[in-house]
């Protein structure tokens, strides 16, 4: 490991050099080999399914705060309409959204860039892994129009309700949800493959481990974590798929199945998959701190070792969502100390984020702004995990409003406050134009504002009472009558949805500017600021790849002229 | 808005209520002190011309107990919440006290469906009560349910209880509550059980002794005759 070795890297780009050749549209927009091409398409993909996401939460949203309404641009939602929207929000937010822009776009932009890699070592696995994704994301937005409407069993798909047509009245809707959930499997198993072989195998000369830049880390510790428990849900998925059209019965209890055996091959993967996401949003975030704190990392191995903990404990916790599905009682009080214990890496790596910004030179840049952010609201998400993780609260919280309000304050610093950082730290390197200041702030604060006001008053109607997808509160006379909190959170999301067209004007303005960004405009110090922005093909001249002689985050090191130090710089 | 919040109509409530709250002071003590720490670095350390930045490792003693110090504390506190869910689930969902009556409460697309003993305080007997989505029970009395369900998963959830249970075909889970309070409250069902889920709302009827046994002979004897 400790070796590092640039050779022999395959040229399987079919060309003998990797200097600049032309090649057609197709062959350079679809059929690309190349590493920043495969990201940018995982990366419009995912923007894309955002769009739709969130278009999906409008809707529901508005049929939650206003029942019955004929919401503009949808009309009626009924309910099983109702069950698809929500079912399919969860799922194209998770899969379509976070996994894709978190791992796969930025994995394949900066991990070659980041280790001094000309490439991936497997380009043409990256390509195939595009598009079994792009296939996967076509069928999950197909299965919303086939006969009999979208799967509405919720992202959880517990049988018997998903795996009998009789039950959930969307039988082919069902099958197709679930066929482009395993096709996206197979296309993040093969791009983590990619990850994980290229950071071991391409790094520049000099690089040891602890000179890989956490992001690196982060991502390819993700990846592990992710073919690791994904196994299981493959098999738990085509036992469902055989259940769902070959009427077999492993989940059916009148034929010797059992539907709590899913619960458990989702959750294997389930929690893991939390982590999953949330290692490489850290990892951005840390990247982005320690550059616009100007400051070394307070403990650069305690952040991959608590991370490292974090993906192991990971593995014990997933039975704290089935403390009442009706498992034996006893496994509640061991899960629950697992499910504890992850807060003490997980606590320890924030604290560490904290402590980096002690002694620095904070300037807040855009990407800063929502790199503090995310340290800001996840840890809302955090906290409200141990009412959930701890079996006794568990038992009035479990499936109220509470837990959901509690992953969206994960999830959403996790996909959206961690994807735009990435997004506004990285874009001049990706697209060579800089992203205007004044625009990325007003999107930041219309952004972050909104949110706390569509998701806290979530968290007052959980304690409420209030329970998870149900499409019309009304029915019930004790929660009707907090109606108030319900077109407050509606109303933010509005608000939030529409200061997302200030992001996609200044993007818009910035891809057609003229002006060129600097090679490195933040003044960093990793690898991926030593060449061009947007770098050629071959990322490096390739008499000019990097050496390494120093770890990624030597800020402000005294007796020195200028506050950074680029890795490849020679002593 | 609220009002419905603070009701504790079953014998337990007050100790979940109880775990939520010192949970509550645990992480909120800590939420406070980890922002206000962050919020104010963020101020403190912000760029200023009269400021540089330090060179710091994180090796260094003086400084790195301000990581390793929090660190042990958050696993005290831990230690601590652990000792506190542990105990509730076990009174809760572990040792079920002795049942003064048992029910059955079984789910189906879209229903709860309740079997009360009647009278004579025996399930399957003649004058066995049955009714749709209304739930009757007498305060101040420890009953046992027994939950399954027809079709595909259900949850039984009494918000006003802080109780909630699925409902598993192939299964019988036996649960229990001892009701505080006479009162109607909702039962909500809390597992998503197709499209009828959002209107599978049923009512408990908490009536004192006087009333639920005059409710139990006025339908035991229609039910029989029937």
């Amino acid at each position: 490991m400790a070796q590092a070795t640039t050779a022999p890297v395959q040229d399987t780009h079919g060309h003998d050099t990797h200097g600049h050749h032309d090649q057609g549209w197709f062959k350079k927009y679809f059929w690309s080999t190349d590493h920043k091409m495969i990201a940018k398409q995982y990366l419009w993909t995912s923007i894309f399914m955002a769009v739709v996401g969130g278009l999906m939460a409008y809707v529901f949203r508005m049929q939650l705060a206003f029942p019955g309404i004929e919401v503009p641009g949808f009309g009626l939602v009924s309910p099983g309409e109702y069950n698809a929207l929500i079912t399919n929000h969860g799922s194209i937010m998770i899969f379509w959204v976070a996994m894709p822009m978190l791992i796969a776009a930025w994995g394949n932009f900066l991990i070659p860039l980041m280790i001094g890699a000309d490439d991936m070592v497997f380009p043409r696995i990256n390509r195939l892994s595009f598009q079994i994704f792009l296939i996967s994301a076509i069928l999950i937005l197909a299965s919303l129009f086939v006969q009999g409407g979208g799967f509405g069993g919720a992202w959880t798909s517990y049988p018997p309700l998903s795996a009998n047509p009789e039950y959930n009245l969307t039988g082919l809707g069902a099958s197709i949800w679930l066929i482009a959930v395993a096709l996206e499997f197979v296309a993040f198993l093969l791009g983590g493959i990619n990850f994980i072989v290229t950071l071991m195998n391409s790094r520049a000369p000099g690089m040891k481990a602890y000179d890989i830049p956490v992001t690196v880390w982060m991502i390819v510790i993700a990846s592990i974590l992710f073919m690791l428990s994904v196994g299981p849900l493959i098999a738990g998925a085509i036992m469902l798929l055989f259940d769902q059209t070959l009427n077999t019965g492993f989940y059916d209890p009148a034929r010797g199945g059992d539907p709590i055996l899913w619960q458990h091959l989702f959750w294997f993967f389930g929690h893991p998959e939390v982590y999953v996401v949330l290692l490489p949003a850290i990892g951005f975030v840390i990247d982005i701190i320690a550059t616009f704190a100007r400051k070394k990392l307070f403990g650069y191995k305690i952040m991959v070792y608590t991370a490292v903990a974090t993906a192991v404990l990971s593995f014990f916790v997933w039975a704290h969502h089935q403390f009442i599905a009706g498992i034996d009682p006893r496994m509640a009080n061991v899960f629950t100390v697992t499910t504890l214990l992850i807060s003490v890496p997980i606590a320890e790596l924030l604290f560490v984020i904290i402590a980096t910004l002690y002694g620095g030179s904070i300037k807040f840049t855009t990407p800063m702004l929502w790199a503090l952010s995310f340290v800001a609201t996840f840890l809302i998400g955090g906290v409200t995990g141990i009412f959930l993780g701890a079996s006794g609260s568990d038992i009035y919280l479990h499936d109220t409003y509470f837990v959901l309000a509690h992953f969206h304050y994960t999830f959403f610093p996790i996909a959206i406050i961690g994807g735009f950082a990435a997004f506004t730290y990285w874009f001049p390197k990706m697209f060579g134009t800089m992203l205007d200041e004044t625009l990325g702030k007003i999107h930041f604060w219309g952004t972050v504002i909104p949110f706390q006001f569509i998701f806290i008053p979530l968290f007052a109607l959980g304690l409420g009472g209030q329970h998870r997808r149900i499409y019309n509160f009304q029915n019930f006379p004790e929660l009707a009558s907090m109606q108030p909190l319900r077109v407050t959170a509606t109303l933010a999301l509005i608000v939030m949805i529409l200061f997302q067209l200030v992001f996609f004007w200044n993007l818009f303005r910035s891809l057609r500017s003229k002006e060129k960004a600097p090679m490195n405009p933040w003044k960093a110090n990793t690898l991926e600021w030593t060449t061009p922005s947007p770098p050629p093909h071959g990322n490096w001249p390739p008499d000019q790849m990097p050496k390494v002689y120093r770890g990624p985050y030597e800020y402000s090191v005294p007796d020195r002229d200028t506050d950074y130090w680029p890795q490849n710089e020679p002593s | 808005m609220f009002e419905r919040l603070a009701i504790q109509a079953s014998s337990f409530a007050g100790d979940i209520d109880g775990l939520i709250l010192l949970i509550a002071v645990l992480v909120g003590f800590w939420f406070i002190v980890a922002e206000g720490m962050f919020f104010w670095l963020i101020w403190r350390f912000r760029e200023r011309p009269d400021q540089k930045s330090q060179y710091i490792t994180g090796k260094e003693k003086h400084l790195k107990r301000w990581v390793t110090i929090p660190h042990a504390l958050v696993l005290v506190c831990d230690v601590f919440i652990i000792i506190g869910a542990v105990r509730v689930w076990y009174d809760v969902k572990q040792h079920l006290p002795e049942p003064d009556t048992v029910i059955r409460v079984e789910g189906q697309q879209w229903a709860w469906v309740f079997q009360h003993p009647g009278p004579d305080n025996e399930l399957d007997t003649g004058d066995d009560i049955w009714t749709t989505d209304d739930l009757y029970v007498e305060v101040d009395r420890t009953y046992h349910f027994r939950l399954s369900s027809r079709d595909v998963l259900h949850n039984f959830s009494v918000p006003a209880f802080r109780l909630k249970q699925d409902a598993v075909p192939g299964r019988t889970i036996t649960g229990w509550f001892h009701a505080t309070s006479t009162g109607t409250y909702d039962i909500q069902c809390a597992e998503i059980c197709g499209i009828g889920h959002g209107v599978m709302a049923g009512r408990i009827n908490i009536q004192d002794a006087e009333t639920h046994a005059s409710w139990m002979s006025e339908n035991a004897t229609t039910t029989a005759a029937q």
